[in-house]
């Protein structure tokens, strides 16, 4: 099965590249609040089984595609086609 | 014992100032040598070891984060753990963050923008040998070349870090570079064995290059590791 992982600069971490994406969208004429960047990163798992896919898709978390210091992440399963 | 101690300098595929690294350790009164980031033992008799600036794996994901799984870093965590002396400078200090070696995190620079330049830093730390030759309060020049210099730590961990001075060196007031915390340029570990810098000591030897401040920190990773020798761990 397929996942999404998205991870995100923790709240209260100074994002520059957020504000600075933020500051051009004002620029361009939209109103904006608050602009934040993270990462997206999918994943295929040779596994159909929700459960187990979750909890190895929180030691990768864990141990490589974030920070725990400084940035928080969510999973998401794709539905399946 | 060892008149020069043995203080190998690993290279990550993307370290760019290794050589710098080697060729000061060894003006320095060190022995010096590069070591390739898949070996699984650092050399016999190592009494030191430096992870060096520049880049590693790419630098995908977070600086640092790939190289943290490299080979030679089991290694370089087992001699951490004996007790070894470790400096990581720059690239070197992100792969210890995200080792865990080392506490806090490095993000982009507040401005974005890649700082090259020489800075003003003051000694903070007195507990840790790898400023032995440097005293509290003293005003150092070393340049800095970064893009992920940006040090982090949460309220609480900071408060940790500054009770247990293991805040080792900040850029001088209105210096600092990146945004980084409390102006935060260099950290040690719990135990001062392990210390990070965004600045480049290797830089800052040889009077050639401009401000020779750099060689009162890698000197005290001399000084250290020819203690250490004595009792190799």
């Amino acid at each position: 099965m397929r996942a999404t992982v998205l991870v995100r600069p923790k709240q209260g971490i100074l994002d520059p590249q957020g504000q600075a994406v933020e500051s051009s969208l004002r620029h361009l004429g939209f109103e904006v609040g608050e602009t934040r960047i993270g990462r997206l990163v999918d994943v295929d798992l040779p596994t159909d089984d929700a459960g187990e896919a979750r909890a190895q898709l929180e030691r990768m978390c864990e141990q490589l595609l974030a920070n725990p210091l400084i940035e928080s992440y969510e999973i998401a399963f794709e539905a399946s086609t | 014992m060892s008149e020069r101690p043995l203080i190998p300098v690993v290279v990550f595929p993307g370290s760019n100032d290794d050589r710098d690294a080697v060729r000061s350790l060894e003006l320095l009164g060190a022995r010096s040598m590069r070591v390739w980031h898949t070996e699984t033992e650092l050399p016999r008799g190592t009494a030191g070891v430096v992870l060096p600036g520049g880049f590693s794996y790419g630098d995908y994901l977070r600086c640092g984060a790939i190289a943290r799984f490299s080979p030679v870093m089991r290694a370089v965590g087992a001699f951490a753990a004996a007790g070894g002396f470790v400096l990581g400078i720059c690239n070197g200090f992100q792969i210890l963050t995200e080792a865990g070696l080392l506490p806090g995190a490095l993000r982009p620079n507040g401005s974005l923008s890649f700082v090259c330049r020489d800075t003003a830093l003051t000694v903070v730390t007195s507990h840790s040998p790898l400023l032995g030759r440097c005293e509290p309060g003293q005003e150092l020049t070393i340049p800095v070349k970064h893009g992920d210099g940006c040090w982090l730590a949460d309220d609480d961990l900071y408060a940790e870090l500054e009770a247990r001075d293991q805040i080792a060196i900040r850029y001088a007031p209105g210096a600092n570079p990146n945004g980084a915390r409390a102006d935060v340029a260099g950290v040690t570990n719990a135990e001062g064995n392990v210390f990070g810098l965004m600045p480049h000591p290797e830089h800052a030897v040889d009077p050639l290059l401009g401000p020779t401040d750099g060689a009162l920190i890698l000197g005290s990773l001399v000084d250290a590791a020819r203690l250490s020798a004595a009792a190799p761990v």
